[in-house]
């Protein structure tokens, strides 16, 4: 079975989330190469998280509506926090839904 | 009276007419001067999906309006837009603090790229959000002081 070497494994996974965790799947190689999350509300220096603005917050509430954690999202404490608020104020007005199903 | 900056979100019917969300905004717009606020900004998305249902309406007309006034106002207006029927949902968010903590934010940004620029003895002001030219850059090479 040809499973390249890690580091093949690690670029394709480059859609924002994290990696679920070191254990997974192969030896101990690979916890080495995890990437480095960071928040991204501090790289786009954005102060305000609209609560309009749902194509900011979507990718955070995954498929089942849940607010995706700051331990899997890498997002740092203040802006959690905000766009916290931001995802409760959407899911008010029906921009985002409380659960799906 | 404390003035206040709120915004107000609300979603209209879908089975109202065009007219309908123009004379709501209008009763809105009314009680803002009568308790003299102030609309600064109004911005009508027109018909969207919405993400539940709410009263068996699957889509609704969304129009938010950023409201300068008293707490009373709002009060009033959240009092008549709970009983407005044509009104499926509504909203009222207070939006200037976040805003005076925004601008502080952008503020301490701006002073501290300014004290790494100085720091490597590049003139002061260039704004890191506008990136200008560099010959732009060079006018007045070390005239400013550090602090």
């Amino acid at each position: 079975m040809a499973y390249g070497h890690g580091k093949s494994g690690e670029r394709s996974g480059g859609g924002g989330r994290g990696r679920g965790g070191d254990r997974a799947g192969g030896g101990q190689r690979r916890s080495l190469f995890r990437r480095r999350k960071v928040c991204k509300f501090c790289v786009d220096k954005i102060d305000v998280i609209d609560y309009k603005d749902v194509k900011l917050i979507g990718p955070f509430v995954p498929e089942r509506g849940k607010i995706l954690p700051r331990r899997i999202s890498g997002t740092c404490a203040m802006h959690q926090r905000k766009l916290q608020t931001a995802i409760k104020r959407a899911r008010q007005i029906a921009l985002l839904p409380y659960t799906t199903d | 009276m404390s003035t206040r900056l709120y915004e107000l979100a609300y979603i209209v019917s879908p089975d109202a007419t065009e007219q309908q969300v123009t004379d709501l905004h209008d009763q809105v717009a009314g009680i803002v001067s009568r308790m003299e606020g102030e609309i600064q900004k109004t911005d009508n998305w027109g018909r969207r999906k919405l993400a539940y249902e709410i009263a068996r309406h699957k889509e609704g007309v969304y129009v938010f309006e950023v409201i300068s006034g008293s707490g009373e106002l709002m009060k009033e207006i959240d009092r008549r837009l709970k009983v407005t029927e044509l009104i499926v949902r509504h909203m009222v968010v207070r939006i200037d603090e976040e805003q005076k903590v925004a601008e502080r934010m952008l503020a301490r940004r701006q002073a501290e790229a300014q004290q790494r620029r100085l720091r490597r003895g590049l003139p002061a002001d260039a704004p890191d959000e506008v990136r200008r030219p560099r010959d732009d850059d060079d006018e007045n090479p070390d005239q400013e002081s550090e602090e």
